[in-house]
This record gives structure tokens, sequence and C-alpha cells, in this order.
């Protein structure tokens, strides 16, 4: 049974501690930011070298368009979701040859360089234009900076907190009173999820009024996919700081959940071409989840049913996480 | 008077080491009751498995005639001997965050008078001086009016007069009728507070009993010292007294004989001292070696 005065009172606690702890609550805050602005300058300009045309049904449709080099011809069934990754910058160009059609993003350079070779071949087509704003990298791997940092908020700010605790014997103080570990624990679980998500919601806020992101899909969702990624991701830290009362073990164990998830879960790049081992990897990466689902609500608009699949990995990974972190659990006070 | 604490046949085995061998006694209500014995000697050990913390390989400790459980929680305090506070936190919210995980809890004013705490109450605790810090915890080991408080080598690390201080602490506390028990390897510690004292080395018990009995029981003589350069050799000899750090030692269950004597040998007593056997020297009687070593 939960003592729900015992509960808050150490709720409160952690977050007075973490607050007052300027140092770590500058690298928390200043982290994501720093990473947000240096992206931005590094990738101000897109020199990808190739041009990207979508064809709409391309196999059916002999064009010397379509033999120009230094082109890469995507097929496309629907024009409508080729009009999306035009919008989006994905593709620089859009040609239906059954309509005798072709659609320009009139804010790109490319689409304008495109058209004009386009022109060459076909002068009779119907020029057509998408609205739409353009995704920058920055606006595709911000979920994934924001992922990374609350990941790492989550494991370290939970899992070196408890193995401390246990090392100096603050644990062993809080166990020779009524306090029981399920107080204990679920304390630290709430208090990092309010300072975890508090801390997102304020450099999601602050950098948006610089950079003006990208959000096609509902902030609710975006909410709904962070909480329960964040939440996951503490119970792994849990999981990881359940016994030991080494700080060297615990920063090695953290390392070893963090790094392949800061390499492997499409922060950086997109998974999408990467080797099938990979991606199956990739999967049973909590970080993933997050990442790919907030990434969807962002630049796609999916819905809370479209990222069904990830909000479901993500409940059962907790689930886990949790009954084993719970059953682990050891104040540890033996000397 | 009724005892609180029953310990039976306590041992605790870790993989090569026996730190609590068979050990056995009683506390009684509202005594001050020491466990003895230098650094390794299970003293501990042996608190901390009364305090229910850690488990006993064999043996029972009874609390009013019940097993210990963790209800006990509720009714006893504890200070142990390395405890670090949580960070960040001034000592009035230390005291906050404790008095909420008890159901029966003294009221904060009242542990700040008892412990001394009024003029670092909004200091954080990473601030506080060692015995500031001691003070804090006794209090948090007081802050739920417990029947018994332990108190687990309190005052090492802290300077004389802070010392002194603690000790007036934990008599106001005896005041109060509480049972206290103490883990110590100051002697002079114990024949100031305790009312019992328990003697261990290597896990097992050597000698129990009050200050005075222990003393009464073992040493009949007292301890004359005199500057060696007063002393003629060949009397030392002849006497069998010895000598160390420029002084002559001369154990004696009759100090007015001892007295004549030197007096009689026109020995000068300028510099003499006599001095009682107190619980080191009986500790180094009964093990052979210093209680310090």
């Amino acid at each position: 049974m939960l003592n729900i005065s015992r509960f808050y009172a150490v709720v409160k606690a952690r977050n007075i501690e973490f607050f007052r702890d300027r140092a770590s609550l500058g690298w928390n805050l200043f982290f994501p930011i720093l990473m947000l602005l240096g992206l931005s300058l590094v990738f101000s300009d897109n020199d990808k070298a190739a041009y990207k045309v979508g064809v709409v049904n391309l196999v059916e449709h002999p064009s010397p368009f379509l033999t120009t080099k230094y082109i890469q011809f995507i097929d496309y069934t629907e024009s409508s979701t080729a009009k999306i990754k035009l919008a989006q910058h994905k593709i620089d160009l859009l040609v239906d040859f059954n309509r005798q059609q072709y659609w320009v993003n009139a804010e790109a350079p490319k689409s304008y360089l495109v058209e004009k070779i386009l022109l060459n071949s076909h002068l009779d087509f119907q020029r057509l234009e998408t609205q739409g704003r353009p995704i920058r990298y920055l606006d595709w791997v911000l979920p994934g900076i924001l992922g990374m940092n609350m990941m790492f908020s989550s494991l370290f700010g939970v899992g070196y907190v408890i193995v401390r605790y246990r090392k100096n014997a603050v644990l062993k103080r809080l166990k020779a009173t009524p306090l029981t570990a399920l107080e204990f624990v679920s304390a630290q679980l709430v208090s990092r999820l309010f300072i975890v998500m508090f801390m997102a919601i304020v450099v999601y806020i602050g950098c948006n009024f610089f950079f003006d992101f990208y959000m096609l899909g509902s902030y609710l969702d975006l909410f709904i996919i962070a909480l329960l990624g964040a939440f996951s991701l503490i119970t792994l830290g849990l999981l990881v700081a359940s016994r030991s009362k080494s700080e060297e073990l615990i920063g090695g164990l953290l390392n070893l959940s963090s790094w392949p998830m800061m390499l492997l879960s499409g922060v950086w790049f997109s998974l999408e071409g990467a080797p099938k081992a990979i991606q199956v990897f990739a999967d049973f990466l909590p970080l993933t989840h997050l990442v790919v689902g907030a990434r969807k609500i962002i630049t796609e608009g999916a819905s809370l049913a479209d990222i069904s699949y990830h909000l479901g990995i993500l409940v059962i990974m907790s689930t886990l996480f949790l009954s084993l972190g719970a059953y682990f659990f050891s104040w540890n006070t033996e000397r | 008077m009724q005892d609180v604490i029953r310990v039976e046949n306590l041992t605790k085995k870790y993989k090569d080491v026996i730190a609590v061998d068979g050990v056995n006694f009683t506390i009684k209500k509202g005594t001050c009751f020491g466990l003895l014995g230098p650094n390794g000697a299970g003293k501990t050990t042996t608190i901390e498995i009364m305090e229910g913390i850690i488990k006993a390989s064999e043996g029972q400790v009874y609390y009013y005639d019940k097993a210990i459980n963790a209800a006990m929680s509720q009714q006893i305090g504890i200070q142990f001997q390395h405890t670090a506070l949580q960070d960040f936190l001034s000592v009035q919210e230390t005291l906050n965050l404790f008095t909420s995980f008890y159901q029966h809890t003294i009221a904060i004013s009242e542990l700040v008078e008892l412990c001394d705490l009024s003029e670092f109450l909004n200091r954080d605790n990473r601030l506080l001086s060692g015995g500031q810090r001691q003070r804090l915890l006794l209090a948090l080991a007081l802050i739920n009016d417990p029947d018994i408080v332990f108190l687990d080598e309190p005052t090492t690390g802290l300077d004389p007069q802070a010392r002194r201080n603690f000790w007036q602490l934990i008599k106001n506390i005896k005041a109060r009728d509480k049972t206290v028990v103490l883990t110590t390897h100051y002697m002079d510690e114990a024949q100031q507070l305790c009312d019992d004292v328990l003697i261990m080395d290597h896990g097992k018990v050597i000698a129990r009993g009050s200050p005075r009995q222990l003393l009464n029981q073992h040493f009949q003589e007292v301890f004359i010292s005199l500057p060696a350069i007063q002393v003629p050799d060949a009397l030392v000899e002849h006497y069998g007294w010895h000598i160390n750090a420029q002084q002559v030692e001369i154990t004696t269950a009759d100090v007015e004989a001892t007295l004549s004597l030197l007096l009689a040998k026109k020995i000068s007593l300028t510099g003499l001292h006599i001095k009682s056997p107190n619980l080191d020297d009986l500790f180094l009687k009964l093990t052979g070696h210093s209680l310090r070593d």
C-alpha cells in the first residue's frame, strides 16, 4: 500500500534537490539548446549532389526526361503522398505523365532548376504548385535531440542518484523509517517524470521562439508519446540501478544502455536505409519508439492511432522494466 | 525494571568472517546501555541487527517479547554511524521530510530546542559542521518520539567541546525516560553516560555490568606515577616497578602504605599522580591489547 503523504514528501524533496542543483539544472537546459543551435548552423544549407524527382507510375512511361543524369527518379502510386514529400523538400519535383501535369515547390530553389530540365522535354505539361512549409533538418532532428536529452536525464537522473543514495547511506537512513520501497521508488519515478517533461517543454517552447519548428500533428499527441517514452526510460534507469552500490559499475551500465540508443535509435539519421539487423535491434530500444513516434507526429501529422505500434511497445517495455526493477530492488544496507 | 530488548544467541556470518558470535544480553527500560569495543569488534553489526536493518545469520532479537518486525520502525529512533543527508535540503526541510514518514511525531519546535538546532535551521545540509550534523541526525532519531534510541558512535570525529555538548543532549534524552542504546569506542563516554555496558571483542562478549561494578570487580589497585628522575634505580628494581616514558609506574592496592614507603625512602613526591583504573585499563587487562589498536 502506498502512503500518499510519505510519497509526496519524497517527491517534493527530490524536486527541490534537482532545481537547487544549479550546475545540473543548467546542463539539462543548455545542452539540448546548444545542440540545436550547432546543428542549425552546420545544416544551414542543403548541399545534396543529386536531384530527386517523384514520378506517378514511373514504369509505364518512357520519356527522354527519365534518362537525365544526376536525377534520381522515385516511383509513387498516389500523387497525394508524393505531394507531401514535395512540400517537405524530400523530393524536388513531381511529374504525372498520364495527366501531363507537374508540381513544383515554389519555395525550393532546386525545384526551380529541375523544372527547367523537365521543360526541355515536356514544354506542354501543366504547371502546378504545392503549398507547404519546408522541413529543415533541424525540424527533423528536433525529436531526436529532445528524446536524447530526455534519455540521459531519465537514465542518469534516476540510476545514478539511486546508486549514490545507496552508496552514501541515504537509502539506509530512509529504510530505518516506515517509508516503503514502493513509496520510495514511485516517488523517484514521478519526480523524475515531472522534471524530464518540464525541462523538455521549457526547451521546446524556448527554442520554438527562435527556430519556429515545423509541426503537422497535435501537441497533445506529442506530449503523450513524450510522457510514455520518458516513463519507459526512467523505468529502465530504475531497473539498471536496482541493486548496485558502485557508482563506477552503474556509470558503465548506464553508458552501455544509452550509447546504443544514442547511435541507433534514429536520433541523428533515419534508419530506413540501415541493414535489417540494425533495424531489428533498434526496435528493442525504447528511445527508437519515442523518437520515431514523435517524428511522425511532427513531420507527417500522424495521430495516436497511426503510431499505436510505438505506443504499444513503450507500454510493454515500461511494464517489463518496472516489474523487474521492483522485483530486484534492494536497499542494500549490508556492508 | 522491565526488559525492553532481549538478544538471544545472536550470530552474524559474512563470507569468511564471523562478525558477531553467539551474543546474549538484555536491556532494561529507561537505562543507557553501552556496547563497547575496538573498531571491528562487532558493535555496529550487533546494533544494526537490533534495529532491523540487517538480518542475523542465527539467533533472535525480541522487543518487548516480540520478534523484531517492520512495524517496529514507528517506535524506534536510529542514528547511524555513517549517514549522508539529501543534498540541497535545509535542516528545516529535512526535519519536515522525516516528520512526514511517521504517524506519531513530536513538534519540530520541541526538537529544535532539545537538540539545539535553532542557529542553523535554514542552512543547507552540506554546509553543517560535524557537531551540527550529529545534532541534526540525533533530532531525526528522535522525531517519532521513540521508546528506544539507537546511537552508533555518535561522537566519533567530534572535537572535545562538541562531544561534551552532545553528551549533555544524551543526558537530556535519558531524563525523558527513554532507553538509549549506544556504541562507542570512547571509554570516558561510556563512563559518563552508560548505566550498563557490554564489552565486545572479536564478536564475543568479554564483560558485562555497570562501569563501577566492572572496575570494582577487576581492579583492587590504583596506579601511582612519579617522575623517574626522583626515584633511585635500585629501588625500582627492588620493588619490581615499571618505568614507562620517564615515569615510574606503581600498581598498589594500599595507597597509604606505598606513600609512606616513598616518604620513608626520602623520595620527593613532586609530580606524583594517582589514577584510578578506567574502562580502557579494564579492556587492556581483559584482552591483552589496547582499545585503540
